[in-house]
């Protein structure tokens, strides 16, 4: 089963990525955000280790996953994600935290 | 007639900076990565259009840019602008932000922890590079310098980073510890008499020399003495802060330590202060005129807790005597209400006749002087926080 699912990416993310808005995934299986982060990162392997650790794959402290007006950061990542993002109504976002200068 | 470049790492973006051989007029190009911390920059001494690069973030981590046209486009190693991301069998091919301590038990000691600000041992955590030094005959091969401490080099022109891990595991690396910046390696010495021969230093480990190509690695912190470490004339754990060394005579280090100006006429296995009348010795940047060995270059900042320069005024402070006699040089430079710093990757000499010496502060000013330090003048007032000042001279 392929799902299509669409991630919206931090500004500087979407810069060293080259793209412009949002970034529609081919996801196979059961879409969580290990698939989707798995996918995303072999369409832009400029984005290893941006979003998550390259070794231990835990997502890097100043970013937050959000989707449907809930915070998912600390779900499991291989929680299913929800349906709304599976049916492609609602994205699912990357968020750098608001902090520095 | 000869060019200068200049690359200039900031705290929110790259800047590139060029000139003919009078270094009157400048060109300004950048930001390049607008937004992100460029903690490094630096050429290929082979192929000066071949320029290594280090982007790193508190959000997204480290990247690594090379550019193979002198700065004017970029690219992530492995990943070429607008070409496939993947191999023709479908491997990736963006390994080029990978740094993977090695952990395996033939190439070193697989050492995982080191002292932290408490005392307790704490895992090597990779987190940013903070030096590029690209090798001096080779232009694919670069030498990365980062924080937890360890050297890494890369041999396809930045795409793989293998760690040379005899640094770390020499046996002294449970007992260093971070420096207020972290715990970085942030100087990269290539001996150009002896490719064996390599200089590092760490904050606040100390300097460590290999002379068989980076498999083992010796401390050279003899004469060193740092009052705030509790043994001072320990092995390790001297927080030195920049090295420079002259092409023609690798064997003579200078040294701008935390607080003291050192020098060393063998290779680092001994140390002498070369302070001398300094107005103060705390310090980051030093560095060696192009064509007068004897001749160096510091910044001196007021002390550990107020980095910034003494009484209002910078003033870079030149010995043609290889330390001990220093003169202020002061014109064209801020002489009062001046308070800013210059961190240690920040000052660079280019090889024309006469000496360029270029420098940037942590207010965002790029001074030159075309005279080897007599006179000064700006080429940007106004960029972010200046990390790192490179000059590549070309015919």
């Amino acid at each position: 089963m392929t799902q299509v699912i669409r991630v919206i990416l931090p500004q500087h993310l979407r810069t060293l990525a080259q793209v412009k808005g949002e970034v529609e995934l081919d996801v196979e299986g059961p879409a969580t955000q290990r698939s989707v982060l798995d996918a995303l990162e072999a369409r832009y392997p400029m984005l290893r280790g941006t979003i998550r650790d390259q070794v231990t794959q835990q997502r890097r402290p100043f970013l937050r996953f959000f989707a449907c007006e809930e915070d998912l950061s600390h779900e499991s990542p291989d929680a299913p994600l929800p349906e709304a993002v599976v049916n492609g109504t609602e994205p699912f976002l990357v968020i750098g935290a608001i902090a520095g200068g | 007639m000869s060019k200068v470049r200049v690359l200039v790492g900031t705290r929110k973006g790259a800047f590139v900076l060029t000139s003919d051989g009078k270094r009157e007029k400048w060109g300004v190009s950048g930001p390049h990565f607008a937004g992100w911390e460029m903690y490094h920059l630096k050429g290929s001494p082979v192929d000066p259009n071949r320029i290594y690069a280090s982007q790193t973030s508190g959000w997204f981590g480290q990247i690594i840019q090379r550019s193979d046209d002198g700065g004017k486009t970029w690219h992530q190693p492995g990943t070429p602008a607008g070409q496939p991301t993947t191999t023709p069998d479908g491997m990736s091919k963006g390994e080029s932000n990978k740094f993977v301590y090695d952990a395996s038990a033939e190439t070193g000691k697989p050492l995982t922890t080191h002292q932290w600000y408490d005392g307790t041992q704490h895992p090597w955590e990779f987190k940013r590079v903070w030096h590029l030094e690209p090798s001096l005959t080779d232009p694919e091969t670069v030498y990365a310098g980062v924080e937890d401490a360890a050297i890494f080099r890369s041999t396809d022109g930045g795409q793989n980073w293998q760690e040379l891990a005899g640094l770390r595991g020499h046996g002294s690396g449970p007992k260093w510890q971070p420096g207020a910046g972290g715990m970085c390696l942030h100087t990269i010495i290539l001996d150009p008499s002896n490719p064996q021969r390599i200089y590092i230093a760490i904050s606040a480990a100390g300097a460590f020399r290999t002379d068989d190509g980076g498999k083992t690695w010796k401390p050279i912190n003899r004469g060193l003495h740092s009052q705030y470490i509790p043994a001072p004339n320990a092995e390790v754990g001297h927080c030195v802060h920049h090295v420079a060394m002259h092409r023609s005579r690798p064997n003579v280090l200078f040294m701008q330590k935390h607080w003291d100006v050192m020098r060393s006429d063998n290779a680092g296995d001994s140390w002498q202060e070369v302070s001398g009348n300094l107005p103060t010795d705390f310090g980051f940047v030093i560095d060696v005129h192009a064509h007068e060995p004897e001749t160096i270059y510091v910044v001196p900042i007021k002390s550990d807790g107020e980095h910034f320069v003494p009484d209002g005024k910078l003033r870079v402070y030149r010995s043609r005597t290889g330390g001990n006699e220093w003169e202020a040089l002061t014109k064209g430079l801020p002489q009062s209400d001046c308070y800013v710093n210059v961190l240690r990757d920040a000052m660079a000499v280019d090889s024309l006749d006469k000496c360029g010496i270029y420098f940037g502060t942590t207010g965002g000013q790029v001074y030159v002087s075309a005279d080897a330090g007599d006179s000064w003048s700006p080429i940007v007032r106004d960029l972010p926080a200046v990390l790192s000042v490179e000059v590549q001279t070309m015919p």
